[in-house]
């Protein structure tokens, strides 16, 4: 479709719909103004494309041994570390305690924070906005079963609950499922749910009672056209924000998880395991965990600064 | 009033129950058992068995379950697999160390985020309140052990002021208590400022501005009192959460606190101890929600709990 074409079908829509695609314009404008917003958009791309390129960007395999025997400092080595002897100019940032490539496990440690980022909170959003709605609209038997899972997993202690349920499963098949990525996904989605199924619930519970829907049921429409055309579309806002703010703390719970040893399992790197690994030689030669660290603080904060972004673009009367 | 926390205290144990079951139920979903052979230490075939019958691991698992209800009603939490000592025990040795660490961070987040929130909100926009928001952005958001490894870094091991690991001094507690402290003061920052300025907005300021009160008077009587209930009531899970999201730092300086115990406990798969510190920190967040809810209806006259 050429940029004509497009545009006129824009205008096209925009009579039909104007109310719900100008709310959308005003968010989407009132975001690109919002610098750190953008700043964090840029962030979050350039770990994407290091993600997406890591077999190309990565200088060396992530779970090879180069320097056998030791560790070797970055060659862009600060003050702190000018005094270790031993410095490559082939690895760039040094090598780690069993002598693989720190720039490299760097890299593809940024594939594994995106896809257990977006994966498990794809999952609970395609539950959770499912459940969220069928319970909210219909009521009844779906919508107490809902509420007493919630009461249920609302008495978990989440991180601590997914630190049991990967110390048991650990070693299960399922654990073992593509260095424990699946049960990554899966253990976060549990947790997750119905924290999003409660949302749109919310949601639905309050739109449902507005006139329009109303007017869609009174000329007939099919309750899938209701949810699927008047109350989802009307449902997202709070959702979107939800799912920006759901991404970096399924990041975080990964990053925790490995860090305290019952995570992705090595030798997979993750910046998590990382980190786990480093500590023990923390004190002599820190840089295989600073790193790491500054990796996942720096992915952290351009996530909340796009979280913040769009909360505010969104609904700019949503504060705290 | 006394009927609904009657009610709400009755509450607690199905949901604690439901907890104990799925924690048991996962425990015990766990391939192998703690007594398996390791190559290292072969065991004789005999000494397994005794110990599975001495432990009860050789029962179904439903008579395994019973008997650890059985035993958790009379508050026997059973022995801990690997260690000497019973799982009360070593939570009544260790968790004094997680709940004074809590604590700690407790008061000093107080300290700190009370006045910044306060300031923050009175003088919107200045200096003051562009840093409170810093802090609150980077202490909600960069993790915990983020922020120790660099803590670790800079002051322990190249200003050598503090000692790496470990605990007992007041030098040993600086940091973890300060970095535990971290997200509660981002936190509580940002629900002070926020209530307070929503407080500021209401009509009962206008009109004590327009009777002719002095500003002092108007933040102390009509602002703060007001702002502060939000605060109040969110102290509750703030403790909760210091106390049961201590495991990180605990795990990271090396501290003796039920925290490390229930990281340890989970890489030595001593279920009885998993699940006894599963618990009580179940119970702990339970409580403390409970006590939010009865709180909040008691210093907001606004709301009235339901029958």
């Amino acid at each position: 479709m050429s940029l004509a074409a497009a545009q006129e079908r824009a205008a096209e829509l925009n009579v039909i719909s104007r109310k719900q695609r100008s709310l959308w314009q005003d968010a989407r404008y009132r975001f690109v103004r919002n610098r750190a917003a953008m700043f964090g958009l840029v962030v979050i791309a350039l770990a994407g494309l290091l993600a997406i390129f890591a077999p190309v960007l990565a200088p060396y395999d992530p779970t090879a041994t180069f320097t056998a025997g030791g560790r070797q400092a970055p060659t862009l080595a600060d003050p702190f570390w000018a005094g270790t002897k031993y410095v490559d100019p082939r690895y760039a940032l040094g090598t780690d305690q069993i002598g693989r490539d720190i720039l490299s496990r760097l890299i593809w440690s940024s594939r594994v924070s995106m896809v257990v980022g977006f994966v498990p909170v794809a999952i609970v959003f395609l539950i959770g906005v499912s459940v969220g709605m069928l319970a909210g609209y219909h009521g009844g038997w779906i919508d107490q079963i809902l509420m007493r899972i919630t009461d249920v997993v609302y008495a978990f202690p989440d991180l601590l609950f997914l630190i049991i349920i990967f110390a048991t499963l650990r070693t299960h098949p399922i654990g073992d499922l593509m260095g424990g990525l699946v049960l990554m996904f899966a253990g976060i989605a549990i947790v997750n749910w119905v924290g999003m199924a409660r949302l749109v619930r919310g949601q639905v519970l309050s739109l449902k009672e507005k006139e329009y829907v109303e007017a869609a049921r009174a000329i007939g429409a099919p309750a899938t056209r209701i949810m699927s055309r008047h109350l989802l579309p009307n449902a997202l806002g709070p959702v979107v924000v939800a799912v920006a703010f759901g991404i970096p703390s399924a990041m975080l719970a990964e990053g925790t998880l490995s860090f305290i040893g019952v995570g992705i399992r090595p030798p997979t790197a993750t910046w998590g395991v990382m980190i786990n690994e480093g500590y023990q030689v923390f004190s002599t030669s820190p840089w295989p965990v600073l790193m790491p660290a500054a990796c996942i603080a720096v992915v952290m904060l351009a996530f909340t600064f796009v979280g913040d972004g769009i909360r505010d673009a969104i609904d700019p009367r949503m504060k705290i | 009033m006394l009927t609904y926390v009657v009610r709400r205290v009755l509450l607690l144990f199905p949901t604690l129950f439901v907890v104990a079951v799925i924690v048991f139920a996962l425990a015990h979903a766990a391939p192998g058992s703690p007594f398996d052979p390791n190559p290292d230490r072969p065991l004789p075939p005999q000494t397994v068995e005794r110990l599975n019958r001495y432990y009860g691991v050789d029962r179904p698992l439903y008579e395994q379950f019973a008997m650890y209800m059985g035993n958790l009603v009379r508050l026997d939490l059973g022995r801990s697999l690997v260690q000497d000592r019973t799982v009360a025990q070593i939570i009544g040795q260790q968790f004094p160390v997680s709940a004074q660490l809590g604590l700690q961070a407790l008061f000093l987040a107080l300290a700190i985020a009370l006045p910044l929130g306060v300031i923050s909100a009175l003088r919107q926009n200045s200096a003051i309140d562009h840093g409170g928001i810093l802090l609150a952005t980077l202490g909600t958001t960069v993790p915990s052990f983020v922020v120790a490894i660099f803590a670790i870094y800079l002051f322990g091991l190249n200003l050598g002021l503090v000692p790496l690991v470990g605990w007992g001094t007041p030098k040993h507690m600086i940091l973890p208590t300060a970095i535990l402290a971290l997200g509660a003061t981002a936190f509580l920052t940002r629900i002070t400022r926020a209530s307070m300025l929503e407080a500021i907005r209401q009509d009962y300021v206008r009109t004590a501005r327009s009777k002719g009160l002095s500003e002092q008077t108007i933040v102390v009587w009509h602002v703060l009192r007001n702002a502060m209930i939000p605060v109040a009531t969110i102290i509750g899970p703030a403790t909760a959460a210091l106390v049961t999201g201590s495991f990180i730092i605990e795990w990271f300086f090396a501290i003796p606190g039920i925290g490390r115990e229930f990281v340890l406990s989970i890489n030595r798969r001593d279920y009885p101890l998993i699940m006894g510190v599963y618990l009580l920190y179940a119970l702990i967040i339970a409580v403390a929600n409970l006590v939010v809810d009865i709180v909040y209806g008691l210093i907001d006259p606004r709301i009235r709990v339901s029958k």
